[in-house]
């Protein structure tokens, strides 16, 4: 075999390149077949949506079904009052999802720890994720809600303030079990690097396990998050004024279902956002990772 | 040489063709214009300093990568027409990479026979009893029914080296299959190489191994850079380097060895 007859310089390499035949007939041919898949996708998506259409158009009660839940009149009637409730859920789903993200990962921390001093705390940890994942959502708001105040401790509380509560409570204890299991996922090595460069329990935890462990249950977070979205609309049975409850009123009115297709949609689209972030950050990551490639 | 006195001779036929392939992550160039050919029953050493190239272009012949130009033929056949099936084309490639080869959560029998059953639609008993001789052969023919992480990381490489062959693939890849091993361990998983070698298989192998890479390869090449700086014969390379790049990495990889 002869040695490469061409003197080594990648520079030069780079400077003369100009794209081969077979690889334009290549990308050719790609777009032609990603051209196809398009219109095919098209056609089949047209199809689909006309067969529904003609389906739904073609039975008997359609037109009182669109009548009473899909009436524009209703709608844009309706529409101020309800987006204003979504107001007050927006306002609730901020506050509880900090509230969530701290308590989750306090718990989380607390079941993980190792040491038998620690005990109680674990098992009190332990406990409330058991106890609270147990009990239904509207179970949680009622206690909370009308069981508070009813002890007459604090004076006067805002339902809203209660509602959040509630909410942070339920959720804490899924979430913390997330978090938990991203923490478990970290490699143990990573721990004892950290500890043998001379850092605490609490800087190896805050610098090294838990940036790791949030990142590696990000998609999950997220869900849950989008849960935590749509969930917000339960506050309604305390009373509050939300989207929900706002709807609720507007349907005791006019005896029409409309505002609750307006609520439907100003939820899809609060939650729209998030789920497309999410689908982008997980195939972000993905593209990483495993190192891109085409398989 | 003599070790490999009884080696099948090399044939004519071109079992791989790299054609002027270029490919790149984003912005970063990473081959720029590669030339290989690899014959029948050859066995080319691809060394070079890490970020040289070599995983990429092992990825792209698997066609786990796809090039931006250039092409590939295995066996006279274009493996990067977009008309080609490519799963086929993998079945034909046998890879083994340098750690996590086996899948954990199936038997070593298991993992041995995964092809054969599934992409070839071997029958169950048939399969088992070609992978039961294969591992025989490559020694842990005890270890059939055990799980990957009960073997050494000698014993997996093997393993690992197994199933990429029971399928009798054209050509195998290897990607540094030794460097994640004790130095004890590496004669093991190295003197199945030679073995295979004396069957005749056709094998291109990026390796940190100079010693192995002198004794076995039938062609060495060197790449910087992306780009293939020098391809010759071991003796050639080795003893004497036409590139000052050449013998400047070769002086860093000995020197640093004794
Ligand atoms: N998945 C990837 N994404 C982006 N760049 C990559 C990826 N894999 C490899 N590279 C880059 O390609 C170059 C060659 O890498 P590689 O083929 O792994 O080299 P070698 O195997 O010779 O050490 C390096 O500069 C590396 O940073
Ligand atoms: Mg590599």
């Amino acid at each position: 075999m002869s040695k490469h007859p061409t003197a080594y310089d990648p520079a030069e390499f780079e400077q003369e390149y100009h794209t081969s035949d077979i690889e334009l007939q290549r990308r050719t041919f790609r777009r032609k077949q990603t051209g196809k898949s398009v219109l095919i996708s098209l056609f089949s998506t047209l199809i689909f949506v006309v067969v529904i259409v003609a389906v739904l158009s073609r039975s008997s009660g359609w037109h009182a079904v669109q009548k009473t839940f899909f009436s524009p009149h209703y709608f844009m009637d309706s529409l101020p009052a309800v987006a204003k409730g979504l107001l007050t859920n927006i306002e609730i789903l901020f506050f509880a999802a900090i509230g969530v993200a701290v308590l989750s990962t306090l718990i989380a921390l607390a079941r993980t720890l190792q040491s038998p001093v620690t005990f109680p705390l674990r098992f009190l940890a332990a406990s409330y994720t058991d106890l609270f994942r147990g009990i239904p959502l509207l179970l949680v708001l009622y206690l909370i809600g009308f069981g508070v105040p009813g002890l007459g401790l604090f004076g006067r509380i805002d339902p809203i303030l209660l509602g959040t509560i509630a909410l942070i409570i339920n959720y804490s204890a899924y979430v913390a079990e997330v978090i938990r299991a991203g923490i478990l996922g970290v490699h143990p090595s990573q721990r004892a690097a950290a500890r043998s460069l001379g850092l605490t329990y609490g800087q190896t935890m805050r610098l090294v396990v838990l940036p790791q462990a949030v990142r590696k249950v990000i998609p999950p977070l997220m869900n849950d998050f989008v849960a935590l979205q749509k969930d917000v609309g339960m506050v309604s049975v305390l009373g509050i004024i939300d989207a929900v409850r706002a709807a609720q009123i507007n349907v005791a009115l006019s005896f029409n279902y409309t505002p609750y297709v307006v609520a439907a949609c100003l939820f899809i689209a609060m939650s729209f956002p998030v789920i497309r972030v999410t689908d982008w950050y997980a195939n972000r990551r993905r593209h990483r990772e495993e190192s891109s490639g085409v398989v | 040489m003599d070790l490999l006195a009884t080696a099948a001779a090399t044939s004519d036929h071109p079992m791989l063709e790299v054609r002027d392939v270029r490919m790149s992550f984003d912005d970063n160039v990473v081959l720029k214009g590669v030339d290989l050919t690899v014959h029948e029953h050859e066995v080319v050493s691809l060394i070079g300093a890490s970020g040289s190239g070599k995983s990429t272009l092992l990825r792209c012949i698997n066609l786990l990568e796809q090039i931006d130009d250039g092409q590939i033929l295995l066996d006279g056949v274009d493996i990067t027409d977009p008309r080609a099936d490519s799963d086929k084309v993998r079945a034909q490639i046998g890879v083994v990479f340098q750690h996590y080869n086996l899948f954990p959560h199936m038997t070593v029998l298991d993992n041995v026979t995964l092809a054969s059953r599934k992409v070839l639609r071997m029958g169950k008993a048939e399969a088992a009893e070609r992978g039961r001789a294969m591992l025989e052969r490559i020694g842990v023919g005890d270890k059939c029914d055990v799980y990957p992480d009960q073997l050494s990381g000698g014993q997996q490489q093997r393993v690992a080296i197994a199933r990429a062959i029971v399928t009798n693939p054209k050509i195998l890849l290897l990607d540094e299959i030794t460097s994640a091993l004790d130095p004890i361990l590496v004669g093991e998983v190295l003197d199945l190489v030679i073995d295979l070698k004396r069957e005749g298989a056709t094998i291109i192998m990026a390796t940190h191994e100079m010693s192995f890479a002198k004794h076995i390869s039938d062609a060495v090449v060197f790449l910087e850079q992306g780009v293939i700086c020098e391809k010759g014969t071991p003796e050639q390379i080795f003893e004497h380097p036409q590139h000052p790049e050449t013998e400047n990495f070769l002086k860093r990889v000995l020197d640093w060895m004794n």
